[in-house]
Order: structure tokens, then C-alpha cells, then sequence
């Protein structure tokens, strides 16, 4: 129970994140998306302040044997470059460059009971799924790798 | 749109920083937002379906609750209609495909130094510049 109760807040902290620096208004990601239009550097900064706490603060949590609350740490197992990994980020670039929308802020943005949010997010939903469909007619039998279904 | 919000940019990026963190130190996992809701829409075992479910409540009670301080959560639309449909099957699509998403990849694998991660980073980031430049000054 102790482990939903921290999930519950890293998730509010998130969301709150979220709307603190304006990253839910696709608006604000678009302008740093449009180079040639009047940029907004805002979603850079973002990245900077995520990244100044989790760059020095990652190896240090990952140097311990297990988290506080669980029996070991679940990181994503693969390692190598691939081609789903390269040709997947750039549908979801596509998706991302035409709605300003990436997932965090789209189901944040859910707070705000907007018709085109949950429009956006049910098409996620469905991508998603579809792409499991796919995953599971491409992998075959043979696999044996544990596979978390999407660590990440 | 109005001025960038670099201020309040640094600030959240910070608690989202923060909020990776807490997630892995306590739970031991990555605060990927594309992963945790697929881990639901694909079923998943019952006590990881919780946590899940209840990070997702917790991101959009975040949201809310800084919508009810400050009176309202301003949204505006590039894409409308068919095109937001499109653009959001695509996001869901691409970011299972490739194992992650902008706090994935950019803010939780960047940090754990993970060459997959920096490549997915730098080419979501390089599509979505040349979508948005042919959506708005090429097509337009």
C-alpha cells in the first residue's frame, strides 16, 4: 500500500510539474517545435531542470542494492539500437510535431475536462494497443527475453 | 503565445525531476509516462496494474490541482478534430514501438546515460522540428 501511496504522489508531482512550467498547453511546446516561427525556449529549460535532479541524483539511488520499498530496481533490459527504437520515435515525433501533445502532459491535460484532450488521449490509447498487436505477430515463439511490455 | 515561461519552466522541470526520483527510489521504477499506461492498456499482473493506475491519478490530480489554484488550465490547439485523432495514434504507435516517450527516454534514460535513449531523444525531437515546419510554414 505504501508503494501506491508514493506512485501516487511522484504522479502528482509530475502533473503538478507539468503545469507549473505550461508544458500541458500544446502551445508552449509547438513554439519551441517551430524553429523558424518565434521561439520559445520554455520546454528547454524544462528539460534542464529535470535533468539538473536526475543526472546527479539517478547514480546515487541506483548505487543502492534495492529501493526502499521494493525488492529490486525494474530498468528496461535492452541495450542495443534498434530499429523499432529509431522508427518509433519518429512516428511519435510526427504525432508530437502535429499536436504539440506527447503522453505526460496529454493525460495531465485531462484535469482540464477538455473534449479535444480526451479525443487526443483515446487515440493514444488505441495506438498503443495496435502497436502491441503488431509487437506480438512480429516477435516470435522463439523469444524468451523477459519483456515488461514497454518499461519505459 | 505569450513570453517563454523560463522561470516556471526550470521550476517544473525540477519537480518533474523530483518526481522521477521519488518513483525510483521507492518503487524502483522509471517515471516513463508512455510506459506506465501502456503497462495498462496491454494487462500486466493485478498489483502492477495499481501502482500504475495510481500514478496516472496522481499526474492528473497534479494538474487539477494547480487548475483550481490558479483558476484554470489554458490549452491551445494547433491540430483539431481528424488531425488531433491522427496525431494521437501516432504518438501511442510510435512511443511503444520504441519503448518510450519525452520523460522516458529524454528526462529518466538521458540520466542513466543510455545511448537508446539519447538516439530516440534526438530523433523525436528532429521529426517533430520538421513536422511542425511543414505544418506551419510549408502547407500553410
Amino acid at each position: 500500500m505504501k508503494t501506491v501511496a508514493s506512485s501516487l504522489l511522484s504522479g502528482f508531482i509530475f502533473g503538478l510539474g507539468l503545469a507549473v512550467s505550461q508544458m500541458i498547453d500544446p502551445a508552449r511546446v509547438i513554439g519551441f517545435l517551430d524553429v523558424a516561427g518565434r521561439w520559445d525556449a520554455t520546454l528547454l529549460f524544462v528539460m534542464g531542470g529535470a535533468l539538473a535532479v536526475t543526472v546527479p541524483g539517478f547514480p546515487v539511488i541506483l548505487s543502492r542494492p534495492h529501493p526502499l520499498l521494493a525488492p529490486k530496481f525494474s530498468l528496461p533490459a535492452k541495450t542495443e539500437i534498434d530499429r523499432p527504437l529509431i522508427i518509433g520515435a519518429a512516428i511519435f515525433g510526427v504525432g508530437w510535431g502535429l499536436a504539440g501533445f506527447c503522453p505526460g502532459p496529454a493525460l495531465a491535460a485531462l484535469a482540464s475536462l477538455s473534449p479535444s484532450v480526451v479525443l487526443f488521449v483515446a487515440a493514444m490509447i488505441a495506438g498503443q494497443w495496435l502497436a502491441s498487436r503488431v509487437e506480438l505477430r512480429s516477435r516470435g515463439a522463439s523469444q524468451t527475453v523477459c519483456d515488461d511490455g514497454g518499461q519505459l | 503565445m505569450t513570453e517563454p515561461n523560463l522561470i516556471g519552466g526550470l521550476i517544473g522541470g525540477g519537480l518533474i525531476g523530483l518526481a522521477s526520483l521519488l518513483l525510483l527510489a521507492v518503487n524502483g521504477r522509471i517515471a516513463g509516462i508512455s510506459g506506465i499506461l501502456s503497462g495498462l492498456v496491454t494487462g500486466g499482473m493485478p498489483g502492477d496494474r495499481l501502482w500504475r493506475s495510481a500514478f496516472l491519478a496522481g499526474l492528473v490530480a497534479g494538474a487539477g490541482a494547480y487548475a483550481l489554484v490558479r483558476g484554470g488550465l489554458p490549452l491551445h490547439f494547433q491540430a483539431q478534430g481528424l488531425w488531433l485523432i491522427l496525431a494521437g495514434l501516432l504518438v501511442g504507435f510510435g512511443t511503444r514501438i520504441s519503448s518510450g516517450c519525452t520523460s522516458g527516454h529524454g528526462v529518466c534514460g538521458l540520466a542513466r546515460r543510455s545511448p537508446r535513449s539519447l538516439l530516440a531523444t534526438m530523433t523525436f525531437i528532429f521529426v517533430a522540428v520538421i513536422t511542425v515546419f511543414l505544418y506551419r510554414h510549408v502547407f500553410r
